[in-house]
């Protein structure tokens, strides 16, 4: 489904990610954990066009995103293509970045309507059950600001889900958030996972990328070190650096 | 009272001037300051190089030199040389000087909402015009109201410095009074006048606040 190939990106002088190569088929959960500043989140921003690499190369569901020609140059599908392509996957941010100015049930509906041009009598159903899956219904005329985190977390899943994507990309969605309400928005992610939804998720929760990924990745220094299955994972980890890295958390 | 009767039709029909300069200004230069703060935010490095000038330009000059320029001066400027009657005249300078001032405040609000928005519109598949038109100017909406509201009520204000081109504007109206009755009554008068536009701007804008108070950021 995904398939990235030799990523390489640089943020002035320092290279954040060297030749980062991953696949992801249909179905896979995989966690993607590492220490602060190995280039977790830069990748996963990398796969949507939120950050545009310098080389390598990525498809999305046998299309091409961006490729890079033998003269190393990096050449990127059309901008209407590219967000077509983007679309594919839908993305939940560690700050929630909801839409202040429109109420929950908006949040929801904005893309389905202004991309896909449904009515709003045909997206707000569709939308209240999102919003019903994730235990908010009740707060569908609600503004963000007078939600929790872990609500706000809940209708971003929500608002990415609506534009029916086939992956979902989650970037450390539960560290914006007080101890104490971490715990429904993993639940909400889980429930994903039981309905087989392909998913990267960067985290620092350890138990849940044990307990919910199908592989786990340990990215360090901007490179993949290790990619096991991850109960292996963290039963015995192959690499020296995984293995401090997992001990440290410990 | 008969001599405030008296003097009050003169000091209407100066009202009428200054609100005319004032509404046709206004609404002239909201979409023109808006249009320079979008190219002024855009990728298109020299269009908003160009419009930093323009904007450097005409907060960096008198308005009222602007003004006496444009009606005196701009019809003897080769090729877009025109001569202006005086109410268009007054029109252009005040459009063109209000606009970048507005266009200064506009990128303000614009810039001032945070890149996250843009990251969540970009990954729902909303294109930069949509960004802009549904998720940006609306939030920038509420951040620009107190400085609109100060700007338009320094416009309500600067309609008087028309009396340069002759144009019987209130104050011109009243000032005229005044020279000719030996009375400082219509300065009172005017002034009150004024209060009276700058209260009900202000009560609108208070009115939009509170309308925007629905939701904070
Ligand atoms: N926009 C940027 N400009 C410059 N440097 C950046 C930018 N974004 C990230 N970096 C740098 O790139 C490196 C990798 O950052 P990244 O956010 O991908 O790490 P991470 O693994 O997600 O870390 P964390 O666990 O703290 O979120 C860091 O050294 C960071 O300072
Ligand atoms: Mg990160």
């Amino acid at each position: 489904m995904i398939s990235a190939q030799g990523i390489h990106k640089r943020f002035g002088s320092t290279e954040v990610l060297r030749g980062v190569s991953l696949h992801i088929d249909k179905g896979d959960v995989v966690a993607v954990i590492g220490p602060s500043g190995s280039g977790k989140s830069t990748f996963l921003r990398c796969l949507n066009r939120l950050e545009t690499i310098d080389r390598g190369r990525i498809d999305i569901e046998g299309e091409t995103l961006v490729d890079t020609d033998a003269g190393g140059v990096c050449r990127y599908a059309a901008d209407a293509d590219a967000r077509r392509i983007c679309r594919k996957m839908g993305m939940v941010f560690q700050q929630f970045n909801l839409f202040p100015h429109f109420t929950v049930l908006q949040n929801i509906i904005e893309a389905p309507v202004t991309v896909k041009g449904l009515t709003r009598e045909a997206a707000i159903p569709p939308a209240e059950e999102l919003l019903r899956k994730v235990g908010l219904l009740h707060k569908r005329d609600a503004y963000p600001s007078h939600l929790s985190g872990g609500q706000k977390q809940r209708v971003a899943i929500a608002r990415a889900l609506a534009m029916e994507p086939d992956i979902m990309l989650f970037d450390e969605p539960t560290s914006a958030l007080d101890p104490e309400l971490t715990g429904e928005v993993l639940r909400t992610i889980r429930q994903l996972a039981e309905e087989h939804m392909t998913m990267i998720v960067v985290t620092h929760e350890m138990a849940f990328a044990r307990d919910v990924s199908t592989r786990v990745i340990f990215m360090d220094g901007g490179e993949i070190v290790e990619e096991r299955p991850a109960a292996e994972m963290f039963a015995s980890p192959a690499h020296p650096r995984t293995r401090a890295f997992l001990n440290h958390l410990a | 009272m008969d001599y405030f009767t008296a003097i009050l039709g003169p000091l209407l029909n100066g009202t009428a001037v200054t609100l005319q300069v004032f509404l046709i200004t206004l609404a002239l230069a909201v979409p023109l300051g808006l249009g320079l703060a979008l190219v002024r935010v855009s990728r298109f490095r020299t269009a908003s190089g160009i419009v930093s000038g323009y904007i450097w330009l005409m907060r960096g000059t008198p308005l009222m030199l602007q003004m006496l320029f444009i009606y005196f001066a701009l019809p003897f400027v080769p090729v877009i040389g025109v001569r202006l009657p005086d109410f268009p005249a007054a029109i252009a300078a005040f459009t063109l000087n209000y606009a970048a001032y507005f266009a200064e405040i506009f990128r303000a609000g614009i810039q001032s909402v945070g890149r996250g928005q843009h990251e969540a519109a970009q990954v729902l598949g909303l294109s930069y015009g949509q960004t802009m038109r549904r998720i940006v100017l609306p939030q920038m909406v509420k951040r620009i109201l107190p400085p609109m509201s100060n700007e338009t009520i320094t416009l309500v204000k600067d309609t008087s410095l028309i009396y340069v081109l002759a144009m019987n504007d209130l104050l011109r109206a009243a000032r005229g009074i005044v020279q000719r009755d030996f009375t400082t009554m219509p300065f009172v008068v005017a002034a009150a006048f004024y209060l009276f536009m700058t209260l009900v701007l202000t009560w609108g804008f208070m009115r939009l606040e509170k309308k925007y108070a629905v939701y904070d950021d």
